[in-house]
């Protein structure tokens, strides 16, 4: 089992993401630069949060192009898993990776704080240690995380059991003053259909040890780890997914 | 007319900022007429923001060395030992005039030139701080309209380019401070501190060695930006014309400075980097003739090889740029080819731009002819150097002193309108701008406690970081003042349990041509310096920012103080918020609590008075400044500070919060507000007024949470430390509530305190 982390230019949570697979829940993780053309060898890889190649024109839109980004979306076909964290959430929405977009914050404004957001369904392999409904304390760091997509897709991702996360207050009840950003329906997190690709804007990197204010985050991680231990190495054994 | 036409006379010079005796010098030194390339050189590297020629005879007073020191000033950044092999690298600087004509780029810069003095020096950046200073943002606070709205915009400004330029940069913006103060209204100021941490043996610094080596120009390109930013924008006052000069600020491009990190960090690894330098203020030349003036030798550049982004530049306009995101670099010859590599890999330009030479001189070509050549030494070192007059401000006469209400009053009200003034108020709708936790090291975040506390991963090690500084109370006695500072920014650093280790400083003043300012200036610099020496805290570094002022109005003197404290075990940091329903709240007091004995009467009534009248209470509610400070009792703040690393160390602490802004009652408010849900009851007890035992601001305090089986062992720790305990309440949920001499002062829903404290700033900025 291997986790690759991509590095953008620009990529400021890469160092964080590898520390957290890496030395908190020591499993094996190496770097991928955005120049490679191929992730082969790795059995999850992480976008992570940033701003690649500075955010210019719009988020992730310059980064989405990049050559590493042709071979995760053939990864992710495949049905590797592959996790985007805040800029990487970004990045995978602007590669139709995952449905909708992003908008700036709804008071304009960067905000950095801890907060807490609902798991909506464990049957995800980034979700599925957690219990359905818990309530993980998380924080954001982002200027542009107001999630949206038309009536028709918010009914879609309803349906399909794609919303992963919302933002909820810490008991758990979705109101518009657990919402930070002005996402769409609380929408912290997505996954797509086949459920092997997820994006979320909280940072389970910062939140993956108690001495930072919260564990919370590592249960993604681990849901993960445990996830890939199931099915074996995806290298030996690809799991096909319809396209 | 070329450039090379221009005839340099006097009268030019003295356009450029240079005095007569100033250009008398420089013929001297060049045993000829500069050209205009030249005089430009020789305006910059001498003007005060380079030169430091005002303030070097009293910076030699201050303490700069220690055990721990590995670098004190006079390199790009400070560097101290702070165990395991490693070494914490940090510096303040400001950028108070940028900040004020173009408040965004200003700020943004000025995160982006203090980074670069630290990665420039092999550490990457972990951490950044910011002292800010404002005018008043509410409307009651000034009778001018026009000048609040200014003052929000410069606020708004400075508080989004350093969240720009930070959060995009990927280094933690952890702490800081702010005031808001009426002498700041022309004049705000924007200080920037940060923290790197690098292994001992690979530090790189800026000195040009082994003549033939190549000099590598690495970075964004050159432009017009900046041209005279360090000579004409920070050397001399605002007038009205001020907002003419926009484009001497330069503009910030965070993305570039990433990339200049990672390949600049990457670049140093291959063993080949033998100096470098950032291009900051005065650009190309200053990053130059320092290099050689460092090494001992000389350097030849040519011009035609700089890599620039606008058409005919003129050698004058390229060796003055401050364009941002530049360095310069020094390889061994033979093996550049590998530091090019890495800043190709990383997309960045890097150019051999000339090499270093044996000659001791800057020589500047321009397509192969000579546009200048300087003896880089006298150049970067021996530029004037001056005793300006000293004369100590007019004594203040007649002041009306702070009256205490009698002795039934209920403080509650006076206490919900001081918790929501904006000096005491959360500066939540700053920092959660700032990206405070990439990096994944904080550990004591902003509001979280009294000093900043970041890991270092790989090792049990934590480090502290505090700024401090009270103009008000330096506009008072400067050197009172800045004994204050330096204490209470240690303080804080102890109080997260880490201890003191060394210091940097920031000094903000007017012009020091008036001999008022420049003695307030020699003041603080004693008061720093006593401070700094009591407490061993050894100053590294810093920056002297003078002419901040406006119109002829200068801001009160305002010395900023950075302490870095050392955590041998990061598990021990502290933060203020109480932490358990029925822990003690025990006062440790430095001084020894010398209470006098309850029913007597006050002899010291007068005195009080006129300490209180310099409090935050007295300015926010009796809208008095005046007085005198609290007396500082040095060898006091030593105690308390080396007992609270020895509790924390011990682990026998919950939380510490130190006694300063606002006094006691809002400390205890502060912790309970942290802790989010907890209260306190307290009791108090002493002959003074109520309003100086609750809010009064005597140093050498702090208040800190004991679990109750931990207390006698607290206690006997402080016995020996020489420090007073006195237990004056405990934990509780619900009201808040402080008796004192047995009758209620102040009490209330903590929820109620709570929401007057949480968002007195969003209000003030959404009020009209």
């Amino acid at each position: 089992m291997k986790f690759g982390v991509v590095v953008f230019p620009g990529s400021n949570c890469d160092h964080d993401a590898y520390y957290a697979i890496g030395t908190v829940l020591a499993q094996p993780v190496e770097f991928i630069w955005h120049q490679s053309e191929q992730v082969d060898g790795f059995d999850a890889v992480i976008l992570p949060g940033g701003f690649a190649y500075g955010d210019y024109l719009r988020t992730g839109a310059i980064a989405r192009f990049s050559p590493v980004m042709r071979a995760v979306e053939r990864f992710a076909r495949r049905g590797g898993l592959v996790l985007g964290i805040c800029n990487g959430f970004q990045i995978l929405l602007e590669a139709g990776l995952l449905p909708g977009a992003m908008l700036r914050n709804a008071g304009l404004r960067f905000i950095c704080r801890q907060l807490h957001i609902r798991v909506e369904t464990t049957a995800t392999p980034f979700t599925s240690a957690a219990r359905p409904g818990q309530v993980l304390k998380m924080p954001i760091a982002h200027s542009e995380g107001n999630y949206f997509c038309d009536a028709q897709m918010l009914r879609e991702l309803e349906r399909n059991d794609q919303i992963v996360f919302r933002y909820t207050t810490p008991d758990g009840r979705e109101e518009p003053r657990a919402n930070p950003n002005g996402s769409l329906a609380n929408i912290a997190g997505i996954a797509n259909r086949e459920r092997n690709v997820l994006g979320l804007m909280p940072h389970p990197e910062r939140a993956s040890e108690a001495a930072l204010g919260s564990a919370d985050g590592a249960v993604i991680f681990r849901s993960m780890v445990e996830a890939l231990s199931r099915r074996g190495s995806l290298a030996a054994d690809p799991v096909r997914v319809p396209a | 007319m070329l450039e090379t036409e221009i005839k340099v006379t006097p009268e030019l010079a003295a356009e450029h900022g240079l005095t007569a005796e100033e250009y008398a010098r420089l013929l001297a030194i060049l045993d000829r007429e500069p050209n205009f390339t030249e005089l430009g050189i020789f305006s910059v590297m001498w003007s005060e923001h380079c030169s430091y020629k005002s303030s070097k005879v009293h910076l030699k007073r201050l303490p700069t060395r220690g055990p721990q020191v590995l670098q004190g000033p006079g390199e790009n950044a400070g560097v101290v030992d702070i165990g395991d092999g490693l070494c914490a690298v940090f510096k303040i600087e400001s950028h108070n005039h940028p900040s004020y004509v173009e408040p965004f780029q200003g700020a943004a810069t000025g995160v982006g030139g203090i980074l670069r003095d630290i990665f420039t020096m092999g550490a990457r950046p972990i951490a950044v701080l910011d002292a800010l200073r404002f005018g008043p943002i509410a409307p009651h606070d000034s009778a001018n309209p026009a000048e609040i709205a200014r003052a929000r915009r410069v606020l708004d400004g400075v508080v989004s380019g350093i969240a720009f330029y930070g959060n995009c940069f990927g280094v933690a913006t952890v702490g800081g401070e702010v005031a808001f103060e009426p002498g700041y209204a022309n004049n705000p100021l924007v200080n920037v501190l940060a923290l790197g941490v690098a292994k001992k043996d690979e530090l790189f610094f800026a000195r040009a060695r082994g003549a033939g080596n190549p000099v590598i120009y690495a970075g964004a390109k050159t432009g017009r930006d900046g041209i005279h930013g360090a000579s004409l924008l920070a050397s001399a006052e605002f007038t009205a014309e001020s907002q003419k000069k926009r484009p001497n600020v330069q503009v910030g491009d965070p993305f570039m400075e990433k990339l200049l990190l990672e390949a600049c960090l990457e670049a140093m690894r291959t063993g080949v980097v033998v100096a470098i330098q950032d291009m900051g203020a005065a650009g190309l030349t200053c990053s130059t003739c320092e290099m050689a003036s460092r090494g001992g030798t000389g350097i030849e550049i040519e011009l035609g090889k700089v890599p620039q982004r606008e058409t005919r530049m003129t050698p004058y306009e390229i060796m003055l740029s401050e364009s941002q995101e530049r360095m310069l670099l020094v390889a061994e010859r033979g093996r550049e080819g590998e530091v090019f590599a890495v800043f190709r890999k990383w997309g960045l330009d890097a150019v051999e731009i000339g090499r270093v030479t044996a000659d001791g001189r800057l020589r500047v070509l321009d397509h192969g002819n000579i546009v200048a050549e300087i003896p880089a030494h006298p150049l970067a070192e021996e530029g004037p150097v001056y005793q300006r007059p000293l004369r100590p401000g007019a004594a203040r006469k007649d002041e009306r002193l702070f009256e205490f209400s009698a002795e039934a009053t209920d403080h509650t009200q006076s206490f919900l309108r001081l918790l929501a003034s904006l000096a005491i108020a959360s500066k939540r709708w700053i920092f959660e701008q700032y990206d405070h936790m990439v990096r994944t090291n904080t550990l004591v975040g902003p509001g979280a406690g009294d000093a900043a506390v970041v890991r270092i991963k790989g090792t049990r090690r934590g480090l502290a970081l505090s700024v401090d500084g009270n103009g008000r109370w330096c506009g008072l006695s400067p050197r009172l003042g800045a004994m204050h500072a330096v204490a209470e920014a240690a303080r804080n650093v102890a109080c997260s349990g880490a201890q003191p280790w060394a210091a940097t400083n920031c000094l903000n003043f007017g012009n020091p041509e008036k001999p008022e300012v420049m003695w307030q200036f020699s003041e603080a610099v004693d008061g720093i310096a006593d401070a700094c020496r009591a407490l061993e805290v050894p100053i590294t570094g810093g920056n002297v920012s003078f002419y901040n002022e406006t119109l002829g109005r200068s801001i009160d003197p305002t010395p900023i103080l950075g302490v870095l404290g050392v955590l041998e075990d990061a598990a021990h940091a502290l933060g203020m918020a109480f932490q358990a329903e029925g822990d003690a709240i025990v006062l440790l007091d430095g001084s020894g609590g010398d209470t006098p004995p309850d029913g007597g009467i006050n002899p010291r009534l007068q005195e009080i008075a006129r300490e209180f009248s310099s409090s935050e209470y007295a300015k926010t509610i009796g809208g008095i400044v005046a007085g005198a400070l609290p007396a500082i009792d040095l060898a006091a703040e030593k105690r308390l500070i080396e007992c609270l690393v020895a509790l924390a160390r011990q682990g026998l602490l919950r939380s510490a919060h130190d006694v300063s802004d606002g006094g006691l009652a809002v400390m205890l408010a502060e912790s309970c507000f942290a802790s989010g849900g907890l209260s306190a009851q307290v009791r108090l007890k002493g002959i003074e007024p109520a309003e100086a035992a609750l809010f009064g601001e005597r140093g050498a305090r702090a208040v800190v949470s004991v679990s109750p089986g931990a207390l006698a062992r607290v206690e006997a720790v402080a016995r020996q430390y020489g420090v007073a305990t006195r237990e004056v309440g405990i934990v509780t949920r619900g009201e808040f509530r402080i008796e004192y001499n047995g009758r209620i002062v102040v009490s209330a829903a903590v929820e109620a305190l709570r929401d007057a404290w949480a968002n007195a700033l969003e209000r003030t900025l959404q009020g009209k």
